[in-house]
């Protein structure tokens, strides 16, 4: 049987990093936003959590809790046809344009 | 009870650690919607009794050397569940 | 000092008095920014939908949950509440749990610790204690938490001889738990404000014991 790769229990790890660090503007966006769709029903934690399981596992790994909150309300907003990828694309382009070159 | 000890595909919230493994119905926390379905948008129905499962830790891991009095509890829906 | 992403303009400051350089976010970050606007042009959700969520989260935290252990500390009667009916016990001392579905309080005694994961993902409850901290969401928690919860706590500083026994609750579904740590000795007399001082966001996980008093006198 496999186990997949959000499973984690009882998986062989090392010391438990007590670090903490303080959140993000973008991480405290992608939180709020998660929750007021949720308070709207527009969708649920379960879809979301479906969305995570079924992501690329080297993905799944390499990203940062965020960053897989951020990837799974895509995927389930993207399902929902709320809007495209390509929509988010452009938009972040628009966004590039005016933040300009680093 | 036991854990069944099935694959299947989809949104599952029995942990891979449990499955197969025997224990006691602590407690019984009533009915809630399907998760396995909710997870694709459905509605969720027929709802599922979701159980309080208690495990002994020495009996789960091979390893487990301290505490011969402790235990471990998994919030399983009755469809992961079977009769001895 | 509350945090205020109103601007829809992210290029323009958030919430905080220095610039951010936004040309440096990651590729997910900034596609944050973008779906935020993408939703409310389309009518999904509201600035202040968002404002909102911010608000909530910011007024959580774990002041909340030491305010309930250490009233159910002094007052027997409510501890009674407490365990029978957390919900009702959290209205009743004006913490709004209405959005746990089903909320189950595990009460540590002298022979015996809870403590609470996800393996899954990262279930905590959140009304009570605000957003989980970093260790609680990280693959080596989730892993060890079940099948060497003894090993976690020591190295969260916490030793429990073997007699003392430790139980440890996957939250898998919808029930959030909050472990009522044990009120610490020599306690005796101190006010609710004061005990509530000593139970950290820690110990209602249960990876570790409340703080001890303080001890009187010189030291």
């Amino acid at each position: 049987m496999a186990r997949r790769h959000h499973d984690l229990g009882g998986l062989p790890a090392g010391p438990v990093d007590r670090s903490e660090h303080q959140l993000s503007d973008w991480e405290i966006l992608a939180d709020a936003i998660n929750q007021a769709l949720g308070e709207k029903r527009i969708k649920r934690t379960d879809e979301m959590r479906r969305a995570r399981e079924d992501m690329d596992s080297e993905v799944y790994r390499s990203l940062t809790y965020y960053e897989r909150w951020i990837a799974s309300l895509e995927t389930i907003l993207t399902e929902k046809k709320i809007f495209t990828r390509e929509e988010i694309d452009r938009k972040v382009a628009e966004f590039e344009k005016q933040w300009g070159e680093p | 009870m036991r854990v069944r000890a099935e694959e299947r595909p989809g949104h599952i919230r029995t942990p891979f650690y449990i499955r197969g493994r025997v224990g006691w119905v602590e407690k019984v926390y009533g009915d809630f919607l399907n998760p396995e379905s909710l997870a694709y948008g459905r509605d969720g129905l027929p709802k599922r009794t979701l159980y309080l499962v208690g495990f002994h830790q020495k009996e789960i891991w091979g390893q487990y050397r301290a505490g011969a009095q402790d235990k471990l509890y998994v919030d399983i829906y009755e469809h992961w569940l079977e009769p001895l | 000092m509350s945090t205020d992403l109103s601007t829809v303009n992210p290029a323009t400051k958030d919430g905080h008095d220095h610039p951010h350089p936004k040309h440096e976010l990651s590729y997910y970050a900034k596609r944050i920014y973008a779906i935020r606007e993408l939703l409310i042009e389309k009518g999904v959700i509201t600035q202040e939908d968002i404002q909102r969520q911010i608000d909530y989260m910011e007024a959580r935290s774990p002041a909340n949950g030491a305010r309930l252990v250490a009233r159910a500390w002094v007052e027997p009667k409510f501890k009674a509440r407490l365990l029978a009916d957390p919900k009702a016990a959290c209205a009743e001392m004006g913490i709004d749990a209405t959005s746990i579905n089903e909320f189950v309080v595990l009460e540590n005694t002298a022979n015996l610790r809870h403590l609470v994961v996800c393996t899954l993902c990262s279930c905590y409850p959140r009304p009570i204690l605000g957003r989980p901290p970093d260790w609680y969401k990280s693959f080596n928690y989730r892993s060890r938490a079940v099948n060497d919860p003894r090993g976690v706590m020591r190295e969260f500083g916490q030793g429990l001889p073997d007699d003392v026994e430790v139980r440890v609750h996957d939250s898998t579904a919808d029930i959030r738990y909050l472990v009522l740590p044990l009120r610490p000795p020599g306690t005796e007399g101190m006010s609710e404000k004061e005990l509530a001082k000593l139970v950290t966001r820690d110990s209602m996980v249960g990876v570790v014991d409340p703080l001890p008093a303080i001890p009187r006198g010189g030291s």
